[in-house]
């Protein structure tokens, strides 16, 4: 076991881990942060992404060990205090979500998409939500919240 | 006019908490001394078990329990069960080959589980498994749907002679054949329907844990239908009675079919976490979903249409065969049949049908429900047939179509095949997705795209669906062993907020919203004060649960039945109150009035009265909280028309669908914002089986070989279009609501209307799903 320590949304936060212990296993298990989801085991499905130093990484990608001193947000850490960011809101008003699973890394792809990328056209969206899997909504409504939102968000 | 009633477009009160990471699903529960259990699969296809030696992981570091098919055996826990008793050719029911929780005697697919290993710690456990030493000795194996009951096949179970469960047969065969016989012209075609991996995001999980205070056992797990899994397991399994098990499904991340079924996983959870009196905890990953999780589809059918000389269906011959997969799930036996072969007469007058359909066992994971769960099959068929038959005919797919659609003016109409549909105006929604499909105009975008050496097609699909399932005499006569009927329970609290529970459960299609409208519209409660639970036995009375696009059709019409009982009640309360005749009283938009008065009480009122009831009518329950239970009378038939416009590179078999337009009739839309959502979701899953997903399994070795992301193609975001979507809706006869069911559509009508795009691109007769690039390139560079 080690002592990891990172800033995750905003806090100090320190731990013992494995050095098989991934990131995404470090936020739920350790900081019960279970916000950020695991769909599959290849690194294929995008329901973790969280932002590390502000880009978005699948945190099944990348041990806990590796994040030593990073400032990690996550989807719990998005709000600011009781008003939503954006990216959240655009997904309600568009209906970006059904089952909420894929959710949390979806908008955290996309946050990190349109502050790369202020002014995304369709293509530009769908082609880099591409790691990001979703079995409910046919990415239809996703792609309007993200555009929703990249005007929103100032671009 | 009701705020937020039926027909807006509310927000969904659950995004709230899936966006801000608070939403509650099975992985997420934690209990106090929690163990972790993973299980030892078999690696092969087909094995005898000869020896299981636990000795070396039982000691193994954190290993709390290792146990095996026997333990639970001698715990008297029963094996998982078949739902269905379907009466084949000859009055025979089909077999069900039994199945153990944990397989004791031979391994029968790649995946069938044999050990499960508990641990301080996942991976602990995962440690300790690979200390389990199975001997196997390998047996020859069969995972084809077409080769299964060939003569020396591998038999897989004895109670299924050459590996058949069912030989079943619908419809009237003389009459067929005498069509045939004096048929002007005929069409045929030979089709596979590409088995899926139904790959709800959440994987499946479950957390088992006992009270040795109460006896009472509790399991969390994934599911579309809490109530139905403590039935099974209570009635069928022994792991606890009902009234001492609490079954509690919380957020679900998707289900479209495949966690209706108990698992071995579930049933392993609930009785371990007695047997160790620690709460016991299984999530499995993804590679574990391919490998154990139902799979959906799987037919090789041939299908033919006899014709007149103008092209009037006279008759339909479809001889198929289904994959059941190893075992017998819970519906499997009855989606190939009574789900498929009710549908086939789809939108058309074709007086007489028959289907011969083979139901074998192969070594692979069982097959059952999947999203449209043997209506997808059934349209597939048929719409590509139709565009055959306009082949073999000369005329417009669209045309053919006409001459043969059932008229609105003859509903209700009686099908040869069992179905009795009660509304519906088939050429209303193909004239509209013609017309927003610009269907006139493709001829010259086709001329266009020629002239940059890409191919355009244009494919037409016109389907019906049986939705709201379903009428428990009905289904129950055919061999269903439940009855499907629904309940609903609106609660009044005292200070005037409703807690409204539903025997359905939400698993993305947003109950928790369009029911609270729902109960909005019918007694002006303010949505905000309307709480819809759902998922949890202790907290609801029985309930089906969600599947067969029933949650609306049928479960809205036991909360819509209950708040009229409220309504009556309330009656009572209000004219003792404010001293008129009960036959006075008016309810509308939340007010009781006495008619022609002023005289006026709010819901609200009528509620606090009902339980602080000081000055009450003599004769009347205190209380405001009514259960209603709903059985439908029929099915529901959601329809439509679906266009799709796709342009094909023919030198890389690259193909961009240019524009898919939906027209559909679900009837009455609660809130049409999240039935637009269904539909997308649908037609991405439809899409999906017609180019991307095809789960393959090695003929030789049976092992899996579609069995990550890496390997098996899900649809994502930049293989999809944005959707054109309409509705062209009719009342239907038999729903109060007059609502149909919408979450199935996309994914019944898509997958024709993709390939009869892309055959019509190509010029071709057929080609199979999916149709990747390498497929269309193939094809393409045959015709040309």
């Amino acid at each position: 076991m080690a002592t990891v320590s990172m800033t995750v949304n905003g806090q100090a936060v320190s731990g013992e881990v494995e050095g098989r212990t991934l990131l995404v296993q470090f936020l739920r298990e350790n900081l019960d942060l279970t916000g950020t989801h695991v769909g599959c085991d290849t690194s294929q499905c995008g329901a973790c992404v969280v932002h590390v130093n502000g880009d978005s990484m699948k945190s099944c990608t990348m041990l806990a060990l590796e994040a030593e001193g990073a400032s990690v947000t996550t989807i719990e850490g998005l709000a600011n205090g009781g008003e939503w960011h954006p990216m959240q809101q655009a997904f309600q008003d568009n209906h970006g979500l059904q089952c909420g699973f894929c959710t949390p890394g979806m908008v955290m792809s996309a946050i990190d998409l349109v502050n790369k990328n202020p002014n995304p056209d369709e293509a530009t969206i769908r082609e880099q939500l591409e790691g990001n899997i979703c079995r409910c909504t046919g990415y239809h409504n996703i792609v309007k919240a993200v555009q929703q939102a990249a005007k929103t968000m100032g671009g | 006019m009701v705020e937020n009633g039926i027909g807006a477009s509310l927000a969904r009160k659950e995004d709230v908490r899936f966006l801000t990471g608070k939403g509650n699903y099975t992985d997420d529960i934690n209990r106090p001394g929690q163990t972790y259990a993973y299980l030892v699969r078999s690696p092969h296809a087909h094995a005898t078990i000869n020896s299981v030696d636990i000795a070396a992981a039982k000691t193994a570091p954190g290993v709390v329990g290792v146990f095996v098919g026997q333990d639970l055996l001698d715990d008297a826990v029963g094996g998982l069960i078949c739902g269905a008793s379907v009466t084949g050719k000859g009055g025979e029911v089909n077999k069900v080959p039994p199945r153990n929780v944990l397989t004791m005697d031979k391994a029968r697919f790649v995946g069938d589980p044999i050990v499960v290993v508990i641990a301080e710690t996942l991976a602990q456990a995962k440690d300790g498994a690979e200390m389990v030493a199975i001997d196997y000795t390998e047996l020859p194996s069969t995972v084809s749907t077409s080769g299964a009951d060939a003569d020396g096949a591998p038999l897989l179970h004895e109670e299924c002679p050459n590996n058949v469960a069912l030989d079943w047969e619908l419809g009237d065969k003389a009459a067929v054949d005498a069509a045939f016989a004096s048929a002007a012209k005929t069409a045929e075609v030979e089709l596979v329907n590409n088995r899926m991996v139904t790959n709800a995001m959440e994987p499946r999980a479950a957390v088992g844990e006992y009270n040795s205070g109460t006896d009472e056992t509790t399991l969390y797990l994934t599911s579309q239908n809490p109530h139905v899994h403590r039935l099974v397991m209570s009635a069928f399994m022994n792991i606890a009675p009902e009234h001492k098990f609490r079954v509690v499904a919380p957020d679900v991340g998707g289900g479209f079919g495949s966690k209706i079924f108990t698992y071995n996983e579930e049933a392993i959870c609930a009785w371990a976490a007695k047997k160790i009196n620690r709460p016991v905890k299984w999530t499995s990953d993804r590679s574990e979903g391919f490998l154990s999780d139902a799979h959906g589809r799987d037919h090789v059918t041939k299908a033919e249409m006899a014709m007149d000389a103008d092209g009037k269906f006279i008759g339909m011959r479809v001889t198929s065969q289904a994959n059941m997969g190893a075992y017998l799930q819970v519906f499997s036996i009855s989606i190939p049949t009574l789900f498929h072969g009710f549908l086939l007469a789809g939108q058309y007058t074709t007086p007489a049908i028959y289907l011969e359909m083979r139901c074998v066992m192969t070594n692979t994971a069982p097959v059952d429900a999947a999203r449209g769960a043997g209506r997808p099959e059934a349209t597939y068929l048929l719409e590509r047939l139709v565009d055959v038959a306009a082949g073999v005919m000369g005329l417009d797919p669209a045309e053919i179509r006409r001459r043969n659609f059932i008229k609105a003016d003859q509903m209700p109409y009686q099908t040869p095949v069992v179905q009795c549909y009660d509304s519906g105006d088939y050429d209303a929604s193909l004239d509209k997705a013609l017309a927003n499909a610009d269907y006139d105009g493709f001829s010259a975008r086709q001329a266009e795209a020629k002239g940059r050496g890409k191919l355009r097609g244009i494919g037409l699909s016109s389907y019906i669906e049986a939705c709201g399932v379903a009428p428990s005499a009905a289904v129950g006569s055919l061999g269903v062993g439940v009855g499907l009927w629904e309940s609903a329970q609106v609660r009044f609290n005292p200070t005037g907020n409703v807690t409204v529970f539903t025997g359905t459960h939400s698993h993305g299609q947003g109950h928790e919203t369009a029911f609270a409208q729902l109960v909005t519209e019918r007694l002006g409660v303010p949505v905000e004060n309307i709480d819809v639970v759902h998922g949890d036995t202790a907290k609801g009375q029985f309930g089906m649960g969600t599947y067969g696009s029933r949650s609306l059709a049928v479960g809205g019409i036991a909360i819509a039945n209950a708040c009229d009982k409220i309504v009556a009640k309330g009656k009572k309360i209000a004219a003792h109150t404010l001293e008129a005749a009960e036959d006075d009283i008016e309810f509308a938009e939340g007010s009781f009035t006495v008619a022609g008065t002023d005289k006026t009480m709010s819901i609200g009122e009528v509620a606090f009265t009902a339980y602080v009831p000081h000055n009450y009518p003599e004769g009347v329950e205190p209380g405001l909280d009514e259960i209603a239970f709903f059985d439908p009378l029929n099915f529901s038939f959601p329809a439509g028309a679906h266009v799709c416009e796709v342009e094909i590179d023919p030198d890389t078999g690259t193909l961009e669908i240019v524009k898919y337009t939906a027209v559909d009739d679900f009837g009455t839309l609660i809130n049409p914002m999240i039935v637009e959502g269904q539909v997308h979701g649908g037609l991405a899953h439809g899409i999906g089986q017609a180019l991307l997903e095809g789960c393959v399994y090695d003929d030789d070795s049976g092992q899996l070989v579609s069995g990550s992301f890496m390997d098996y193609c899900m649809p994502r975001a930049d293989n999809l279009p944005s959707f054109d979507v309409d509705y062209a809706p009719t009342v239907p006869a038999h729903n109060s609501l007059g609502v149909k069911g919408c979450g199935e559509a996309g994914a019944i009508a898509a997958p024709p209307a993709v390939i009869n795009a892309i055959v019509n691109a190509l010029g071709i007769k057929h080609l199979d799903m999916p149709a990747t690039p390498e497929v269309v390139w193939r094809a393409a560079q045959a015709a040309s």
